[in-house]
């Protein structure tokens, strides 16, 4: 199951993200760390692709690589057909962090504004979305106004979440959005996620810790092995369109749930 | 949405409880600092009483008030040079600052270089400065400006370095993403994430430059609240020395009264959800 998906003719034809031999190493000398050990993978147009692994195996590293916050040292990246700082530029991708990452000095409805205020032209593209409009995408309206400090850590995300939303990306990038959330308003926000997935038609690269959260979001996961880290194998999520609530609990999931924690051991 | 409902709801009760708080928070010290002033007021009247103490040496409290009221005219008329030279040294040496600051973040090399001579303009005491300001600018307004801008430079410089460093280092990932300029981040993440530092320090300097102020003028001056104390010192005219005191620290207190709303006004935010 893990080889198959690995194989590169059952990939479309253009990926949104192609990752050909990346590898980061961080720091000179003595000190070097290499985070993550020439990988390869291509994400396809429009999938939700999940990525997890041991902490400190270099998730968030390969997703920054992506992002053009850190350029690889060895290895290409190709995002859209284009180098990262290319797309970035061009505003192809959101990035989503653990912690909501909002400027406390400024009302929801201006944070969410924040992509159009700053970074040049790109912002009065026509295909932007109003910031109203996210909000209520993320169920915020009737906030515009408020500042992060007075709304709940679960909000807050979701503020971020419109923010990211709100220049219609074609690739969403997350990591472990929901990490720092308690576990109600978690599966509330994967739902809506999920929602938000399908209307748009965005492809979605998502960082987890939570094997349930991986199984249940995605169409694919990655399992990144220990550092300095490869890929340990790929599972292909075959679960109903409709996800819901009542899935969180079945034992379909729990099926994918232990696969991926036996491919997580091995790594 | 029933969870942003209810926390909509814990959010107000938190609002009222605070307000709450904050009110007992500001009224009790306020209620006991006057009382405790009052206090010491009446003990100096009484000591002054008992020991039959010589106005010319130590007045009274009331012998005070009666200085102020009488010298009303005088001492208001005084204060206002002596504010102009501190309100225009506020502004110079704090704008001075905070520009440089905004230099050493930006260029390593500057910083090296300049932040050791800030360091040594710093330790030479700002009375030994004012003579060789007044044989340079002369006897108008300038020297006074000039020293309470030094003495108004350093602290803002300090803080106003720290704030811009102080920066949520993920908000700066965040602007990279969104292709933000330097100026933007600036403008937008550095400067707003410095501003509870710069207050802080804004609010040691408003009390000093008018410190500043009357350390000008007593090296050379025909007004102002430093000229009035030097000649009532000379007059042995103490009631009116004490008067004027009063009025310099009423100022200072005004001016720290003054950024401290500016302070609540441009920085609504929790300052304790920056860091
Ligand atoms: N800026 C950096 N400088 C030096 N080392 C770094 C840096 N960023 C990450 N690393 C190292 O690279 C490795 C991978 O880090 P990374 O943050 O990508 O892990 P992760 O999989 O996201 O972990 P977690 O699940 O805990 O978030 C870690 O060992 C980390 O110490
Ligand atoms: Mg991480």
């Amino acid at each position: 199951m893990a080889e198959a998906a690995m194989q590169l003719d059952d990939i479309p034809a253009t990926p949104a993200i192609e990752i050909e031999n990346v590898s980061v190493t961080f720091g000179q000398g003595q000190n070097q760390v290499r985070a993550i050990d020439r990988i390869s993978l291509d994400v396809r147009d429009g999938e939700f692709l999940t990525l997890i692994g041991h902490s400190g195996c270099g998730k968030s590293t390969l997703l920054r690589v992506i992002a053009d916050i850190i350029k690889p040292t060895e290895g290409r990246v190709q995002v859209l057909g284009a180098l990262p700082e290319k797309a970035r530029r061009a505003r192809q991708f959101s990035m989503v962090f653990q912690q909501p990452t909002l400027l406390p000095w400024a009302s929801v409805i201006d944070n969410v504004s924040l992509p159009f205020k700053v970074g040049g032209a790109s912002a009065a593209g026509d295909q932007a979305m109003d910031p109203a409009e996210a909000l209520r995408l993320v169920e915020l309206d009737g906030f515009e106004n408020a500042l992060p400090a007075e709304l709940s850590g679960g909000m807050k995300q979701r503020v971020s979440i419109a923010r990211a939303l709100v220049t219609r990306p074609r690739i969403l990038l997350m990591d472990e959005p929901f990490s720092a959330l308690d576990e109600l308003v978690r599966d509330m926000l994967n739902i809506e996620l999920l929602k938000i997935w399908k209307r748009s038609g965005t492809t979605v690269v998502f960082v987890t810790h939570s094997l349930q959260e991986a199984a249940f979001l995605s169409q694919r996961v990655v399992v990144m092995g220990r550092r300095p880290s490869r890929i340990a194998g790929v599972l292909d999520i075959d679960l109903p369109e409709e996800r819901n609530q009542k899935l969180k609990d079945a034992p379909e999931l729990g099926r994918y749930v232990a696969a991926l924690r036996a491919l997580l051991d091995e790594g | 949405m029933s969870i942003a409902n209810t926390s909509d709801v814990k959010t107000s009760d938190m609002t009222v409880f605070a307000s709450i708080g904050q009110f007992a928070g500001v009224a009790r010290p306020v209620v006991m600092g006057l009382l405790g002033l009052f206090v010491l007021l009446a003990l100096w009247q009484f000591l002054i009483w008992v020991l039959e103490t010589p106005v010319y040496l130590v007045p009274a409290p009331s012998d005070v008030a009666l200085a102020v009221r009488n010298d009303f005219a005088l001492l208001a008329s005084s204060s206002v040079p002596t504010i102009t030279e501190a309100f225009l040294g506020f502004l110079l040496g704090n704008c001075i600052a905070i520009l440089v600051a905004a230099s050493f973040v930006y260029a390593k090399l500057i910083e090296e270089m300049f932040y050791p001579v800030a360091i040594i303009i710093k330790t030479i005491p700002i009375v030994a400065i004012a003579p060789v300001l007044k044989i340079m600018l002369g006897n108008g307004i300038e020297p006074k400006v000039v020293v309470a801008a030094l003495i108004c430079f350093f602290p803002t410089l300090v803080n106003a370095v720290r704030g811009f460093r102080a920066v949520d280092p993920q908000l700066v990932e965040l602007m990279h993403v969104l292709s933000a300029s330097k100026t933007e981040v600036f403008m937008r993440v550095r400067l707003q994430s410095a501003l509870p530092y710069i207050f802080s320090a804004l609010k040691i300097s408003v009390t000093m430059c008018v410190l500043g102020a009357i350390v000008g003028e007593w090296i050379g001056a025909n007004h102002g609240i430093g000229y009035l104390l030097i000649q009532s010192m000379y007059e042995f005219d103490t009631p009116r020395l004490f008067a004027s005191i009063l009025t310099a620290s009423f100022i200072a207190i005004t001016g720290f009264a003054i950024v401290s709303v500016l302070e609540k006004i441009v920085i609504r935010w929790d300052a304790a959800s920056v860091t």
